[in-house]
């Protein structure tokens, strides 16, 4: 094909037209969609446009390349014009008219502030869809709903109702108002093949200014101008001519426009005016919606429900698969419900979808909601969305303004329902991604459900709980009686039993004791026991747990002597070390009662003295791993039926054992209270704890008693000599007690020990909880892994 | 890096099937079609205790020689079906949890607009529609 020629106006309007069908911006537009609608809207037979497809070699190619369109515009112009189709004749018909494209024509008239016609007309494209608003859409539908051929006078009728958009508008508007139009002859556009090379044309520069063009085009639709008018406003700017026709045509467009609308219902919308944003809603139109919203929901602050929001929108008669889509777009935050700014968003959306325009892909910018609700705020935001609105491709003909103003003007002259539609431009979504925002908001994944829980650590960790065992039993080290710190350094000194460790231990529980419980009743001292049981069991739980009872004589505690005495010499490594010093605090006071009892040189009654010597016997067989008192325990065995002989040759060696049997003997007393059952004299215990008073029972002997009594006790059986005397020395233990001062000292060594049982077995407790939580944490591991090879499992 | 999505109804009649039709789009639907079987197979399993106690991703319902096959259930028996290429070895379950959440996301936004009639293929919404594509896309 031979180079096309173009005049200016020409270059410019193929371009428009061009760029308008590549929708793709591929350089070449397919034969179907906009070519076809576009061909269909130049009101040609079929026939005629078949054959311009062939020759423009669209047929050849299969698509329409800029060249082909042009030649192929060109084409139409030629049969326009009425002159015959033939290749030559794209170059030699001079003069040639723009190809007048009936739908086009619509197109940039709507989206010419002027030309409001174009709502009309593609209301009426949509025939059906919506009512037709002014009667300049009546007069225009006839026009549109044809495709193929229209009457040119038809077209020309409609021009004069509905005039051409301001001359100041550019052509690059055209292909938004293809685009527009292209939607209403959307059925069978697709079906013309194309095929063929296509001439390589080389496009002209652009000579004229936009203006011109456009005015050619518009001048196209002026009332009935021969080709002639075309033209000359090709070869000069009749800007003149037709800006004097597009002010008297806005006036009668809206006029005509006022006349319809007012017949119409609210279906009847206004498009947006801004011409920077064809999205912007005008203050006019957002009024519009929130009196619509307001008869849907009264507070604007609140939610139109779903439901409600579809019979309102159904009303549009657009298409539910549009309509749905409009929702999405709309509704921002997916809760099936529209705020005010949805609803003014989804409305926006079906006037423009109504007029023609695409549904955007995604939500304009100027069309999201703000986060402020209100009007004002949604007004200021539109403008600033407005001016950041940069989608369009093409630019916003400025001459929308001029005709804004006339716009304003009749605004108040509709009714509410009328509403004028401003050509949208071309709809590039710029506007952020909403679907794609919300998948960012990552809702709460109901699937993450945490398999397995955490064990978390409740109780302290015993040696945490050692510690403050530790600490407490150093303040008691510090508060304790002094006697009884005295008692262990003296014990100390005196013991060479292995078992010092104990009798730290104890010591600090005796002193602890004896700090604590003084007044508790030696025949209490099961409560005492219970007491600080209550101690222990509270500690395992407690991060500072009570203080701790002073560490029992490990001889003298209920749990196996042994170990206890593991336990303590494992765990309170520390403590017993300090507390070494104060095992033998508290002497057995059977001892001291046998011991001073014996005693002649101690100011101890006889009775004392006898009932002294009666525990004696009692206490030394308990201290046979006791070397000072061995033989004593021979005294013991030997004198435990005779208890006023043993006194009297046991005195002076009772006599070292009475100072530690004295503290002793009040752990011992405890004891036996709780472990022996009491006999004969009670008045040993009174004795006895006379008997110690004045003394200054060495702790460390005592102790040794106490822990021989435990140890003893499993060996009570071995010896049976010493079983009886154990007995009698426990049974009389009992009895001693009864005394003022062997009570306190009973109690408070029993009291002592029970103490001490307890944190031992908090600290085992502890020590077993922490170990079941490790079990526990282990095998829910190991469920966890189970469940992950479960599914394969069922494979 | 799905091959193939269905959404199936609770009367297990499918709402939304889409695969990549590189292959015989059949043998994609008469594999989601077998693996209900293998739901309803969880779901009865695990059905004994409250609805609310079970786990609505089922994990692997079934492999085969090329392609593994996920499952997901809701609340409402609606069923997600997923199939995956095999040699995609890199995919980790997680990864399948999250695509099933994000497809369980975005048929809640389908449900939500009430211009969809719950029962209706899926066929309106461009936003499942095109997250359906960016899972299935990630595959190529």
């Amino acid at each position: 094909m031979e180079g096309l020629t173009l005049s200016d106006a020409e270059q410019k309007y193929y371009s428009d037209l061009f760029s308008y069908c590549d929708i793709e911006s591929t350089k070449k537009v397919a034969a179907n969609g906009r070519v076809l609608e576009l061909f269909r809207a130049a009101q040609l037979p079929n026939d005629v446009v078949l054959q311009i497809m062939e020759l423009c070699g669209a047929t050849r190619l299969g698509y329409f390349g800029r060249s082909q369109f042009y030649i192929a515009l060109k084409l139409v112009a030629v049969a326009q014009s009425g002159f015959p189709l033939r290749v030559e004749s794209i170059n030699t018909v001079k003069d040639l008219p723009l190809p007048r494209f009936v739908a086009s024509k619509n197109e940039q008239e709507s989206r010419h502030a002027a030309s409001y016609s174009s709502d009309s007309e593609n209301q009426g494209s949509y025939s059906g869809v919506i009512p037709p608003p002014p009667g300049r859409g009546q007069v225009k539908k006839g026009s549109v709903s044809h495709d193929a051929v229209q009457p040119r006078t038809s077209a020309d009728q409609q021009e004069p109702a509905s005039p051409v958009v301001s001359p100041q508008q550019s052509p690059p508007t055209s292909p938004h108002t293809w685009r527009k139009h292209s939607r209403h002859p959307s059925g069978g556009n697709s079906e013309r093949p194309l095929a063929g090379p296509g001439p390589f044309w080389s496009p002209f520069g652009e000579a004229q200014s936009g203006s011109s063009a456009g005015d050619a085009v518009w001048s196209g639709h002026s009332p009935p101008p021969p080709q002639e008018t075309w033209v000359s406003f090709a070869d000069t700017p009749p800007t003149s001519t037709l800006l004097t026709m597009h002010p008297a045509s806005v006036q009668d467009q809206t006029t005509v426009r006022t006349v319809a609308s007012a017949t119409t219902a609210n279906e009847i919308r206004r498009q947006s005016s801004s011409y920077d944003d064809p999205w912007k809603i005008t203050d006019e139109q957002r009024q519009y919606y929130v009196n619509q919203f307001k008869t849907i929901q009264p507070d604007l602050n609140g939610f139109i429900p779903g439901s409600a929001a579809k019979e309102f929108f159904t009303k549009s008669k657009l298409p539910i698969l549009e309509l749905s889509h409009i929702w999405e777009l709309s509704d921002f935050d997916k809760d099936g419900a529209l705020t005010l700014d949805e609803f003014c968003a989804a409305f926006h959306l079906v006037v423009a979808r109504k007029n023609g325009y695409d549904l955007p892909e995604k939500l304009p910018e100027s069309l999201m909601p703000k986060l402020i609700d209100l009007e004002d705020s949604a007004d200021v935001g539109d403008q600033p969305g407005e001016v950041g609105y940069s989608g369009s491709p093409a630019e916003a003909p400025p001459s929308k303004s001029p005709s804004m103003p006339s716009l304003n003007q009749t605004w108040p002259e509709l009714n509410q329902s009328s509403e004028q539609w401003e050509t949208f431009s071309e709809r590039s979504s710029s506007s952020q991604t909403l679907t794609q925002f919300d998948s960012n908001i990552a809702p709460a994944d109901p699937d993450t459900a945490i398999v397995h829980p955490v064990p978390i650590r409740m109780t302290p960790s015993k040696i945490h709980m050692q510690e403050m065992e530790l600490k407490r039993t150093g303040s008691d080290h510090t508060n304790p009686t002094s006697p009884l710190l005295v008692k262990p350094s003296d014990l100390s000194e005196e013991s060479k039993i292995n078992s010092s460790v104990k009798f730290a231990s104890g010591n600090t529980v005796d002193g602890y004791s004896s700090s604590d419980s003084f007044t508790s009743d030696p025949e209490q001292i099961g409560n005492n026991v219970t007491h600080q049981r209550s101690h222990s069991g509270t500690s395992p739980d407690n991060t500072a747990p009570p203080p701790p009872p002073p560490r029992p004589q490990p001889s003298h505690s209920r749990s196996s002597s042994l170990d206890m005495n593991r336990t303590f010499a494992v765990t309170t490594g520390q403590q017993q070390a300090g507390v070494v010093a104060h095992p033998p605090a508290v002497p057995p006071r059977p001892q001291p009662s046998q011991a001073p009892g014996p005693v002649v040189h101690r100011p101890v009654d006889a009775d004392g003295l006898i009932t002294h010597t009666s525990t004696s016997p009692q206490q030394i067989p308990e201290q046979p791993n006791f070397a000072d008192f061995s033989q004593f325990e021979v005294f013991a065995a030997s004198n435990v039926n005779e208890e006023q002989d043993d006194e009297a040759e046991k005195h002076p060696e009772v006599l070292p054992v009475e100072k530690a049997s004295d503290p002793a003997s009040s752990l011992r007393v405890a004891k036996t209270d709780s472990k022996i059952e009491e006999k004969t004299a009670a008045s040993v215990p009174a004795n006895v704890s006379k008997g110690t008073t004045p003394l200054a029972p060495p702790p460390k002997p005592v102790r040794r008693r106490l822990k021989s009594e435990d140890e003893l006790r499993p060996e009570v059986d071995e010896h049976t000599q010493k079983t009886g005397v154990l007995a009698a020395v426990l049974a009389s233990q009992p009895s001693i007690p009864r005394s003022v001062g062997k009570d306190k000292k009973a109690i408070q060594a029993s009291i002592r020990r029970n103490k001490e049982t307890n944190t031992v077995l908090a600290r085992l407790n502890s020590e077993l909880q922490q170990q079941l939580k490790d079990v526990l944490e282990e095998r829910i591991s190991l469920e966890v892994q189970l469940e992950q090879l479960r599914p394969f499992s069922h494979l | 890096m799905a091959v193939c999505v269905a959404v199936i109804a609770k009367e297990n009649y499918p709402l939304y099937i889409r695969s990549i039709p590189t292959e015989n789009e059949l043998k994609f639907h008469y594999m989601v079609h077998t693996s209900l079987d293998v739901v309803d197979e969880k779901i009865s399993a695990m059905g004994k205790a409250l609805v609310d106690q079970r786990e609505l991703y089922l994990g692997l319902l079934y492999p085969t020689e090329d392609y593994k096959v996920y499952g997901y259930v809701t609340n409402s028996k609606v069923k997600f079906v997923m199939v995956v290429d095999s040699s995609n070895t890199a995919l980790r379950d997680n990864e399948i949890r999250s695509m099933f959440r994000k497809l369980h996301n975005s048929y809640t936004d389908v449900m939500c607009n009430p211009f969809y009639n719950p029962g209706d293929r899926i066929q309106s919404s461009r936003a499942f529609d095109s997250m359906v594509t960016s899972m299935m896309i990630q595959v190529c």
